[in-house]
């Protein structure tokens, strides 16, 4: 019997919050973590970026025990989120049955531009997260996931993988990623950054914000469904094979996610979609004439792009739990920045908070290198 | 298991399935040789980075020895995944964009390099040559290990879809410092793929 794959526990640490709940009442009140900023480091063009308070996270690491000195930033955005969720699990993470995987898309990188007194070696995305592992005392190497934008939702993809085929019983998913000059340099210099708030799917919409999150998984396999639980029921990755750096036109590789997806649920037995929306022309676009092709154009379709930024390696997962806390609460939550429909397609996208009574939404991501990846939760029981 | 099929690339360096390819270069100018001799047709291979120019030489050399031509037809292209692992990932686009960024007086940031700082994007390129519209993914681990590459891969077919992997290790640490296998990956070779994989990683130094 194919094993159920149930999500017991999360975290989200952003400048919305150290917890999953804060964050999500905070974002069904309408704030946002967003600020103008007129230059950082080399990078001398405004931009718009949710950042997340140096301070509150080094605080946050004293009250959670993580000595100062001793990690990089990411690592400590990454500890304060992983040990938050595995104790709200209350399993041992020290376990052989337990597997670590981590999606970021860039780690520790802002070391080569700055060391910090930290080993070279520790640019390596495979070394950062053993920096996870090895202070929980799991045995297990860990996984990386580095698939561009898309790695958070591949992440828990390859988790429930990983836990269908019974070697493990438990996986803590966890990613995040640091917003340095290197990555805002390079977004800047794709003329893909909006200095103003983004507006996902708006008409006027110029660009996307980056943002700073971690967040946290804690993934079961059980042998069956218990009463209100969350399953990650499927999920799948494709490729356009269109370009490195533009999405295709025909929104193929979202479209065949989603079809894949769509073979363990209705498009009418879905609260929403939460997209990417990452507030550029061509994402957006995209994203709208695949769920068109996808038959889910009557589908309510919600993005967080205008509370968090696009938070990379966090995006996929932060999303996810967002999208479960708003499930639970009968919402479906209101797309900050948009005001007027700009896609040739219509979805159902809206600047106001929505009511459902749906119980299953589908993550859908797009990223550079022409992936795309959608997976589905669905809440059990009675709730 | 018949023949083993594979495609090693090392800095100085080819095989294919224990056969060694004559060069004279080596480094990056040996890609552009072993280019020139047994693809040329594909001049986006001189714009890529080096762990795209080797994933995708690696690949090309795989794919004929296989003998497997490209075609647009869905069985084709939506059942092949291209699931590659490496430890060193991007690092070395990563060091050349930051060279772009160091200086305030000499600040040149381009999207052609910083697309490259992204380890994926030589799934991409493998997937743009060859129509796979099927899953790509990036691993990142700590060391190459067969058996952590056979479990993920194995992984992998629990996608209905996938068919078939073009599988691999990928890693560059400098413009003429690269380390590189390829081997395909079917459904029904699961059951031997650590073993397999040993075999290729004996030949490769990793």
């Amino acid at each position: 019997m194919e094993r159920l794959i149930q999500c017991i526990a999360d975290n989200v640490v952003s400048p919305l919050g150290l917890d999953s709940l804060s964050n999500y009442e905070s974002v069904k009140a309408g704030k946002s973590g967003l600020k103008r900023y007129e230059s950082m480091g080399n990078v001398q063009t405004p931009f718009t970026l949710s950042r997340m308070d140096r301070q509150v996270i080094d605080e946050a690491c004293c009250r959670l025990g993580i000595p100062e000195g001793q990690y990089t930033f990411f690592e400590k955005m990454l500890l304060a989120s992983t040990i938050q969720a595995v104790g709200k699990a209350g399993i041992d993470a020290s376990d052989k049955r337990v597997l670590f995987i981590v999606s970021t898309t860039k780690g520790n990188v802002s070391l080569l531009g700055d060391p910090a007194g930290f080993p070279s070696d520790r640019v390596l995305l495979g070394k950062a997260a053993s920096q996870i592992t090895d202070w929980f005392g799991n045995p297990n190497s860990p996984l990386v996931v580095c698939n561009a934008c898309i790695s958070g939702v591949c992440a828990q993809i390859e988790a429930m993988r990983a836990l269908q085929s019974g070697k493990y019983d438990y996986a803590v998913v966890t990613g995040a990623d640091e917003q340095s000059p290197f990555i805002i340099s390079g977004f800047l210099s794709f003329k893909a950054i909006s200095d103003d708030f983004c507006r996902p799917f708006d008409k006027d919409r110029r660009g996307l914000n980056l943002g700073e999150c971690a967040a946290t998984v804690v993934l079961k396999a059980a042998d069956s469904v218990s009463d209100d639980c969350w399953e990650l029921v499927t999920g799948a990755i494709r490729n356009d094979a269109n370009h490195i750096s533009g999405p295709s036109r025909t929104g193929e590789g979202s479209y065949l996610a989603l079809m894949e997806t769509l073979r363990c649920c209705r498009p009418e037995d879905l609260a929403f979609v939460n997209v990417h929306g990452t507030a550029t022309a061509y994402n957006d676009e995209m994203e709208s004439i695949a769920i068109y092709r996808a038959g889910l154009i009557d589908v309510p379709v919600t993005g967080l792009k205008g509370y968090y930024g696009h938070t990379m390696g966090a995006a996929g997962i932060m999303e996810s739990i967002l999208s479960m806390y708003a499930v639970m609460d009968h919402t479906v939550l209101a797309t900050r920045g948009f005001a007027r429909q700009g896609t040739t397609y219509p979805v159902r996208v809206s600047p106001e908070l929505r009511e459902t009574d749906g119980r299953q939404f589908i993550k859908l991501l797009s990223g550079f290198g022409g992936c795309n990846a959608a997976l589905l939760y669905r809440l059990n029981g009675k709730w | 298991m018949g023949q083993l099929d594979y495609v090693i690339l090392e800095s100085d360096r080819a095989v294919v399935s224990g056969r060694v390819l004559e060069h004279e270069s080596s480094g990056n100018a040996m890609l552009a040789e072993l280019y020139r001799a047994h693809i040329a047709d594909w001049p986006k291979f001189f714009k890529m980075d080096t762990l795209s120019k080797v994933g995708f030489v690696a690949s090309e050399l795989l794919l004929k020895e296989l003998g497997e031509k490209r075609c647009e037809s869905e069985e084709y292209t939506q059942n092949r995944a291209v699931v590659l692992f490496g430890t060193t990932a991007s690092l070395c686009a990563d060091k050349n964009y930051q060279e772009t960024i160091q200086d305030r007086d000499n600040y040149y940031p381009s999207p052609a390099l910083f697309v490259y700082t992204l380890p994926n994007i030589v799934t991409g390129e493998i997937a743009i040559r060859n129509h796979y519209r099927g899953e790509t993914s990036f691993y990142v681990v700590e060391g190459a290990d067969a058996a952590q590459m056979a479990f993920h891969l194995s992984c992998a077919f629990a996608d209905d879809s996938t068919q078939s992997i073009l599988a691999g290790w990928v890693d560059s640490t400098a413009n003429d410092d690269f380390k590189s296998f390829f081997t395909l990956v079917r459904r029904e070779d699961v059951g031997g793929l650590e073993a397999k994989l040993k075999t290729i990683m004996n030949n490769l130094n990793i």
